[in-house]
């Protein structure tokens, strides 16, 4: 009886080749776990490298399904271009992140298996989220992105920063997944559909549990839209729901706050745009105005948050806040244009992001002010190639001509004037104003400013005990792998793989902002997989 | 030859010249500005003067998607623009060359780009190319005036350049709903290409404002009151060969600007805002003449007789009649060619008196210096206008233009042609004549002084006796484009429905501006 009642229920059929992508990056994960168990030479020479060849081997696999679409495991999980796109930035995001953080102190402490174990199921959770066609998926991949980052952020363990942020990521996190779920979970109870095929239709009016006319209106939709988007907000850190970016990124080591703030934000917003733009793309008159108006006042938030910043991981949150408002504002106008340039955007953004984190990077190695905006003084002669990069990242985020801002902003106000937001265009620029403020200070500190001398160069056994530039106290045990990288680094400019990061990431802004047609022909995938062949 | 060759020359030769050793960037610069005039010269040369429409097209796809084309060409709007820029580009590397500077690779670098970037903004037949460069220009001035600057540099480089982009932020939008709207309102593809964009008129209400966001950034740029916030720092902080050009050329572009996008693309609103436009060009002539009449600094004198000059430009250009814009043209040739040598002369005066850019320092240079003093009278006389100069051709015909249209501002204008007299001598007079001053020791004009200003102030000359060598060239495509706007406006008044679309009966002349294949393109 009951084995007759298992064979009736037969389960899905699964196209292993189509779920290819989440495979090579489960595996890898698995696989580097595994190997990070071996002895400390090995693990600290082969991880890396099996990481970097996971995500080369995802990159290439999803390189090849551009053109062929799927849908795998009965509708859960759609493997098509907006999916594609955003797991090539997500892997760039991740190989950038693996790359700068070889000489870091994060890998070293957290053990290097687990913390590249963990970037791994961070992209994979992330593949999930955008490749996601019902809530439950959304849900899945939405904390698999989210807990391992908590781990990650907290990476540095013996350092307070880093327990601090991660502690916050993860209290504000779980917040933010709690709301999301509840909101999910209405949004269920209102259609009666987790597809979002059936959510949308239901709410058009066409399926069967549909009343007639929709559900346009409906209390309990509406409850579970605001409480989703509140979700959505969190993570992408859209106003107001934005205040642990700036104390997270500060905190959480470099490399990690490189890909929380590219890959998060690029995995939020995709899901922001199949989510808004297709499951309830029809209750939009209800939710667009919303959006709107919480995409202007993330604009302006950020822009005027990062105004005050003197510290530069502060800084670029709060540019990053800024950031996510603009990007919002291609999901609000919920057209093929609207997807095409967020997605350009998001991958513009990779790029300066990954270019000023870099040099972050690189100078927190040689000095113990590294991510002060004051210690970029005088870089311009001490080190032209950070020098060059770092400028070109805060020129191609303040939107000059030449580099890829210009051509994102261009796209994105294009879209915001056909479709119909012109105020909100003339918002953008605003805000792209207010952002010249602070994206010049580090571009004058670097060139403009005569070399300051770093807090505690004279005193050595400051700079051991790992006193930060904010003026953290150690932690009683002292850091010893803290010790290695200050003394290591100590001596004159060296061109090492985070200089290499930083200049490759810079030529890019520079080279898809005079020929930016490859990453157009790109975004266009995602906006075809949203709304078709137009 | 094609026009991107002269464009982008300067900017490879200077990235090449990078790689030498820094002692030879001076005369690196030289020669690479050198070969952008020759290049500039030859395409004057081969222009043909009476044709309205577009000569040497280039014409390729930029992006696709967004249907940005990279298009130049010369017309009789920018050709004499495009030979001034190199003109006053190597007077400014010549008089570099003679100087020692820090990082002097760097240096270079920077105003090799400055040039790419202004002649590509002069160039540039797409509107979203135009942007690009109008902004690109910027990036080499922030980083001249806040690395070679003077006191205050990086507060005055970052008032400047916020203020100018958040002019050009603002005609980012106003450009980008150009091409949207435009094509939304057609139902075609979209399309920046200038002369695509003539074709499709936009509906009265889009064009005002449009046309105000585009506005903004030309008075930034130039800057007409009251505009001129960043002015006064911006030009004592700039080094003396990044103010020279950018007070020479860059303000011409935005003037340019008015002639290239506004005035043909939004036509109801150029006739809308038209007395709005002449009252703050007659603002800026007054302000500026009274400024320059009184402040005690030499370099302002130049600096507020600039805003009154390109007052006089902006009024040439709304007064919306052909001699308005063709003396508006000359003037801005004329103006470029007097301010700069004037920086210059600045400085030498500088140098003989201690350092100090006061008037009140200076005095009785002349007396030991002879041939700068007679460069330096020459360039006054050019200045206030004198008759004779090519200067007072260009004002006779702005207002000229003016007294045709609107006849009380014209009268208010006059004032200025008397004010301009009583600053510009009073700049000689009080720094070369006078009572000796008390830290002053004059010696005669050394060879890097001599040199870039003895060459512009033989083309002041040149054009004083030939003033027709700029005006012929530009005289048939501001015809047209003067028609076609007047015509656009006569139409409106005679259909009194200020809300209607656009009539097309301006389409024939505007299709002559416009025209690239006007058959009289030499390749």
């Amino acid at each position: 009886m009951r084995i007759a009642a298992l064979a009736a229920l037969h389960g899905p059929y699964i196209d292993y080749a189509s779920l290819m992508p989440f495979m090579i990056l489960a595996g890898g994960a698995l696989l580097v776990l595994l190997v990070g168990l071996l002895g400390s030479l090995i693990r600290e020479r082969v991880v890396p490298v099996l990481t970097l060849a996971t995500l080369a081997a995802a990159i290439v696999d999803e390189a090849t399904r551009l053109n062929h679409p799927a849908s795998i495991l009965s509708g859960a999980l759609a493997v098509d271009g907006l999916a594609l796109v955003l797991d090539l930035v997500f892997a760039a995001a991740a190989i950038a992140a693996v790359l700068i953080s070889l000489r870091e102190v994060a890998p070293r402490a957290a053990g290097h298996g687990e913390y590249h174990s963990l970037l791994l199921f961070s992209v994979l959770g992330m593949a999930i989220l955008v490749s996601a066609q019902s809530t439950v998926t959304l849900f899945v991949g939405f904390e698999l992105l989210s807990i391992p980052l908590y781990v990650l952020c907290a990476a540095e363990f013996r350092r307070e920063g880093s327990l601090e942020s991660g502690l916050k990521y993860l209290v504000i996190g779980s917040v933010g997944s709690a709301t999301l779920v509840y909101g999910l979970a209405m949004i269920y109870g209102a259609t009666g559909y987790t597809q979002f095929q059936g959510i949308a239709a239901t709410i058009l009016g066409h399926g069967h549990h549909a009343m007639a006319g929709g559900l346009l209106g409906d209390p309990l939709l509406l409850t579970g839209l605001g409480l989703a988007l509140v979700g959505f907000a969190f993570k992408a850190s859209v106003a107001p729901f934005h205040q642990w970016t700036p104390d997270v990124y500060e905190g959480a080591p470099t490399p990690v706050t490189a890909f929380m703030a590219t890959a998060t934000k690029a995995a939020a917003l995709g899901v922001m745009l199949r989510f808004f733009d297709v499951a309830v793309a029809g209750a939009s008159a209800t939710w667009a105005p919303a959006l709107a108006t919480i995409a202007a006042i993330t604009i302006v938030v950020g822009n005027v948050g990062a105004l005050q910043q003197t510290e530069i991981k502060r800084m670029l949150g709060y540019s990053g806040v800024a950031q996510a408002g603009y990007m919002l504002a291609g999901v609000v106008v919920a057209t093929r244009l609207g997807v095409n340039a967020t997605v350009l955007y998001l991958a513009f953004y990779l790029m300066m992001n990954i270019a000023a984190f870099s040099v972050i990077v690189a100078l927190q190695q040689a000095r113990a002010d590294g991510d002060e905006i004051s210690g970029l003084s005088g870089l311009g002669r001490r080190d032209p190639w950070l020098a060059w990069s770092m400028t070109i990242a805060m020129l191609a985020l303040a939107g000059i001509p030449g580099t890829v801002g210009f051509i994102g902003k261009f796209q994105l106000i294009r879209a915001l004037v056909d479709g119909g937001y012109t105020w909100l265009a003339i918002v953008l620029v605003i805000g792209s104003m207010i952002s010249l403020g602070y994206y010049l200070r580090v571009a004058a500190a670097i060139w403009m400013r005569s070399e300051v001398p770093a807090p505690g160069a004279g005193l050595a056994s400051a700079a051991v005990a790992g006193v930060g530039p904010g003026g953290l106290a150690p932690i009683a045990g002292g850091s010893p792998e803290a010790d290695a990288a200050l003394d290591g680094a100590r001596s004159g400019p060296r061109f090492t793989e985070v200089t290499l990061v930083a200049a490759a990431f810079a030529a890019a802004c520079v080279g898809f902002g005079v020929f930016p047609t490859p990453l157009f022909n790109l975004a266009a995938h995602a906006g075809r997989a949203l709304f078709g062949l137009l | 030859m094609t026009l991107s060759i002269l464009i982008w020359v300067p900017l490879a030769l200077a990235l090449a010249s990078a790689l030498l050793p820094g002692r030879l960037a001076g005369r690196a610069a030289v020669v690479w500005s050198a070969v952008a005039l020759a290049i500039a010269i030859s395409f004057l040369a081969r222009f043909s003067s009476g044709v309205a429409g577009l000569q040497f097209v280039t014409d390729d796809v930029w992006i696709a998607s967004l249907g940005i084309h990279y298009k130049l060409g010369l017309d009789g709007l920018n050709v004499a623009l495009v030979v001034l820029t190199t003109v006053i580009f190597l007077a400014a590397t010549v008089w570099s060359a003679f100087r020692q500077w820090e990082r002097p690779r760097t240096f270079y670098l920077h105003l090799g780009l400055a040039e790419s970037a202004v002649l590509g903004a002069f160039c540039a037949q797409d509107l979203a190319l135009f942007v690009a460069f109008f902004d690109l220009m910027l990036i080499p001035f922030y980083f001249l005036t806040g690395m070679w600057g003077g006191e205050q540099r990086v507060r005055a480089t970052t008032k400047l350049v916020i203020y100018t982009l958040v002019g050009s932020l603002f005609m980012l939008v106003g450009a980008v709903a150009t091409g949207v709207l435009a094509s939304g309102q057609h139902h075609t593809h979209l399309t920046f290409v200038l002369s695509a964009l003539h074709a499709l008129p936009l509906s009265h209400s889009s064009q005002v404002w449009i046309f105000l966001c585009f506005a903004v950034a030309f008075l930034v740029k130039m800057p007409l009151v009251p505009f001129h916030g960043w002015l006064p720092d911006g030009y004592k902080a700039m080094p003396i060969p990044a103010i020279a050009v950018f007070s020479a050329i860059l303000s011409k572009v935005a003037a340019y600007g008015f002639l290239r996008v506004v005035l043909p693309l939004f036509p109801y609103a150029t006739v809308h805002f038209q007395t709005l436009m002449l009252i703050i060009a007659l603002v800026s002539i007054l302000w500026g003449t009274v400024v320059a009449m009184t402040t005690p600094d030499a370099r302002m004198v130049v600096a507020y007789s600039s805003v009154a000059q390109l007052g006089f430009i902006v009024l040439g250009i709304f007064s919306l009649r052909t001699q308005g814009a063709q003396g508006a043209l000359l003037q801005m040739v004329n103006h470029a060619l007097v301010t700069a040598p004037l920086f210059f002369i600045i400085a030498a005066l500088a140098a003989r008196a201690g350092g100090s850019e006061k008037l009140a320092d200076m005095g009785g240079i002349a007396f030991r210096a002879p041939v700068l003093a007679t460069l330096f009278l020459i360039v006054t006389l050019a200045t206030l206008a004198m008759p004779g100069s090519s200067n007072f051709i260009g004002e006779f015909m702005i207002l000229l233009g003016v007294f045709n249209s609107k006849l009380a501002i014209a009268m208010v204008a006059s004032v200025g042609v008397v004010g301009a007299a009583a600053y510009a001598l009073r700049l000689y007079i009080r720094s070369m004549h006078n009572r000796v001053g008390p830290s002053v020791s004059s010696f005669e004009i050394r060879p890097g002084e001599l040199l870039p200003l003895a060459g512009v102030a033989v083309v002041i000359l040149v054009l004083a006796f030939y003033p027709q060598f700029g005006l012929q060239r530009s005289d048939a495509t501001v015809t047209a484009e003067i028609g076609a706007v007047r015509l656009h406006s006569q139409s409106v008044y005679a259909q009194r429905g200020p809300t209607s679309n656009p009539p097309l009966t301006a389409s024939a002349p505007q299709a002559a501006i416009g025209g690239t294949n006007s058959g009289s393109n030499t390749p």
